[in-house]
């Protein structure tokens, strides 16, 4: 799950992890009030959407005055922010935040995430802050620095130091850096986030180590134990289709292809969409059903499946292993009746209890066109939506 | 031979008194594999399909000399229940469990340093020995007993290379699902050990997809050391970046992880890899011929 900079500021607060003061502001009017109320000589404008490279777009002001914050706020709010990672049809900016500006002295990165390498949490530092990380570390890796963390330990204050020291912040802000690393370790560990990026980590005029921006993943697999966190969930950020199938606990993704695709297992679902485009057709989704799905939740993939008008067909593959073939039948089914189908449907049936799985749709009187393997039924499927 | 399990392994079922695990001990039992405990708190001294239930991993060691256990407790007491099979010295953890924290398979890694016990998974099918033992959720019927290894990040994908391998006759030594999470236990390097000691398998398929960089390195120790021909298939090719493909392992991320930089590497280190998921069976028979090794591994 991602959140905005100002919620994971918010929490930033709540551990410790230094952030310059700041208000979130959702109109043009409480902008202007916002920075009125902080009170700063300049403050910044900065656009509040789940996505990098907002500075570059135009979704970060700096103002000099109220006039100034009204006038950009009024700018800023409502456009369609295009950056390098919402793709070419931008975002709408629906949220600001007004913060107080600072004396930049000079601008570091830090970054936890977990090193699937060493099955470690590994906390990153450059000096090369403000730039796209990555390719600080395609082109100058000697300039990011590592510390694997030992679960058992934390972060140790030495691997703070030599953090600290290797990234050249100052002696006099050494004690105010690692204070901040441990902390933002803490917020890393103890919200089971997958990424805590600071980009860039700042030191001050008047001495202070400071997050000048704040981005914070977190792990799906945890949110049953992090409850205070699903209230930061910005429906606005997501696909439609994605939100109603996480209702129901389904992996869906929505691609630009017209043919629909469900299947079990990410796997084989990814493999799924690599045959469609090899046999020439396009997938209109990733849709991994998973393992412990119920007749109900493949009724409400189908139907998320047929709610996309892009789809002009749709392949259902099914390996069963934990998941029961006639389940899957039984669902297919039920989600016709209940949607009606006019599109091509080619089903693909094998594994746990595939015989009962047959019968079902066998016995349904749908025009279902039934096929033998994975190959089989991409040809065909793509032969029927040209 | 085989590898990491045969028809000696007595296997415990955590979490066996849940509807998943009820129903594929059923099944294991069907198959053959060795069921000789179940293990779920508060549930001790009932039964099921026959199998004793008793409330400790300790206990059902004790009691049945249990070395395997596979484990479908729900992913928030997942860690625990490997913790506790780790302490009971178990040889073998099978952990079919999906979404389970990552902070919390950090901390098992760690617990697990020094420890005797090899995991598999989690977020895994499992482990078979065709014929022999079955332990964890695929399908049994597809594998035949032969001279394939198999070994694979995905369930499914692994059911669709065994099922294509055994149609065309080529039964399997053992097929192990090391599972699709970033952090996980047995991975691709110690299964194709395993393979490469065993007498009895011929040639691996290796089966990963997008994301981390584990691929890239059993192909790099494929090619310092692997005696045996290994084809390989990696999913994910047309998948676009930066979005998590199901599987949490799953995410080209920072150019890193793509199929076209794994399918490079793993041809550069003589694996021969599959163009498409459908052609992983005809592209071992192609191997085993060039290998002369295709009467050895035909079994049926």
């Amino acid at each position: 799950m991602n959140i905005h900079e100002y919620q994971a500021k918010e929490i930033f607060r709540k551990y410790n992890v230094a952030v310059p003061n700041s208000k979130v502001a959702f109109s043009v009017d409480e902008a202007v009030n916002a920075a009125e109320e902080l009170g700063s000589d300049v403050s910044v404008v900065k656009a509040q959407i789940h996505a990098g490279g907002r500075g570059k777009a135009g979704g970060v002001k700096i103002a000099k005055n109220l006039d100034d914050v009204r006038e950009y706020a009024d700018e800023i709010l409502g456009k369609q922010l295009v950056t390098h990672q919402t793709g070419p049809e931008g975002k709408e900016v629906k949220r600001l935040l007004i913060e107080e500006g600072c004396d930049i002295q000079k601008e570091y990165y830090i970054g936890v995430v977990l090193d699937r390498a060493t099955s470690r949490v590994v906390m990153m530092g450059s000096e090369e802050g403000g730039t796209e990380i990555e390719e600080v570390a395609a082109e100058t890796p000697e300039k990011i620095f590592k510390e694997v963390i030992d679960p058992v330990t934390g972060l140790m204050p030495y691997q703070a130091r030599r953090l600290a020291f290797n990234i050249n912040i100052p002696d006099e802000l050494l004690g105010k850096a690692v204070k901040f690393m441990m902390s933002l370790y803490n917020v890393f560990v103890e919200k089971d986030c997958s990424i805590a990026e600071i980009n860039p980590l700042v030191t001050t005029g008047d001495g202070e180590v400071l997050a000048l921006d704040a981005k914070l993943n977190f792990d799906d697999n945890a949110l049953f134990r992090q409850k205070d966190l699903l209230e930061y969930r910005d429906l606005d950020e997501e696909d439609e289709k994605e939100i109603e199938a996480s209702k129901y606990d389904l992996s869906y993704i929505a691609l630009d292809g017209n043919i629909g695709c469900m299947v079990n297992g990410a796997g084989l679902a990814m493999s799924t969409m690599d045959i469609i485009k090899y046999y020439g057709g396009e997938p209109a989704n990733f849709l991994d059903v998973g393992g412990g799905a119920t007749t109900e939740k493949v009724t409400e993939a189908f139907k998320i499946i047929l709610s996309d008008d892009h789809v002009k067909g749709i392949l259902v593959n099914i390996f069963g292993g934990i998941m029961k073939c006639d389940v899957i039948a039984e669902g297919v089914v039920e989600a016709t009746k209940q949607v009606g189908l006019e599109i091509p449907l080619v089903v693909r049936l094998e594994g746990t209890n595939v015989e009962q799985g047959k019968k079902i749709l066998d016995e349904s009187g749908l025009n279902i066109t039934s096929a033998e393997s994975m190959a089989d039924g991409a040809e065909k499927i793509v032969s029927l939506v040209k | 031979m085989s590898v990491f399990v045969d028809k000696d392994t007595k296997v415990l079922v955590q979490g066996i008194t849940g509807g998943t695990a009820k129903f594929h001990t059923k099944q294991m039992l069907e198959y053959g594999t060795n069921i000789v405990a179940g293990v779920t708190p508060k549930k001790g001294g009932t039964e099921v399909e026959g199998v004793p239930v008793y409330n400790t991993v300790q206990d059902a060691v004790d009691a049945t000399g249990a070395n395997a256990s596979v484990i479908y407790v729900p992913a928030p007491f997942a860690a625990d229940a490997i913790i506790e099979a780790v302490d009971a010295e178990m040889d073998l953890v099978i952990c079919i469990t999906e979404h389970i924290p990552v902070i919390d398979m950090v901390k098992v890694k760690r617990y697990m340093q020094g420890k005797k016990t090899r995991l598999v998974g989690p977020n895994c099918p499992g482990v078979i020995t065709p014929e022999e033992s079955k332990i964890g959720i695929m399908p049994g019927y597809i594998h035949k007993k032969g001279h394939i290894g198999v070994v694979s990040r995905s369930g499914t994908l692994t059911y669709e290379a065994v099922h294509q391998l055994s149609e065309e006759g080529f039964g399997q030594s053992t097929a192990v699902g090391i599972g699709g999470d970033p952090v996980n236990g047995t991975d691709f390097i110690d299964t194709l050990k395993a393979f490469n000691e065993d007498p009895d398998t011929h040639a691996v398929m290796m089966i990963g997809e997008i994301g981390g960089t584990a691929e890239e390195e059993a192909a790099e120790w494929v090619k310092a050391n692997m005696t045996k021909p290994v084809v390989g298939f990696i999913g994910g090719a047309t998948a676009p970046p930066g979005k998590r493909m199901g599987h949490a392992g799953a995410i080209i991320s920072g150019g890193k992880g793509t199929a076209d930089e794994k399918q490079r590497i793993m041809r550069e280190s003589g694996i021969k890899v599959a163009e498409t998921p459908a052609v992983m069976g005809e592209t071992m028979i192609d191997v085993l011929k060039e290998n002369d090794l295709y009467d050895k591994c035909k079994t049926h």
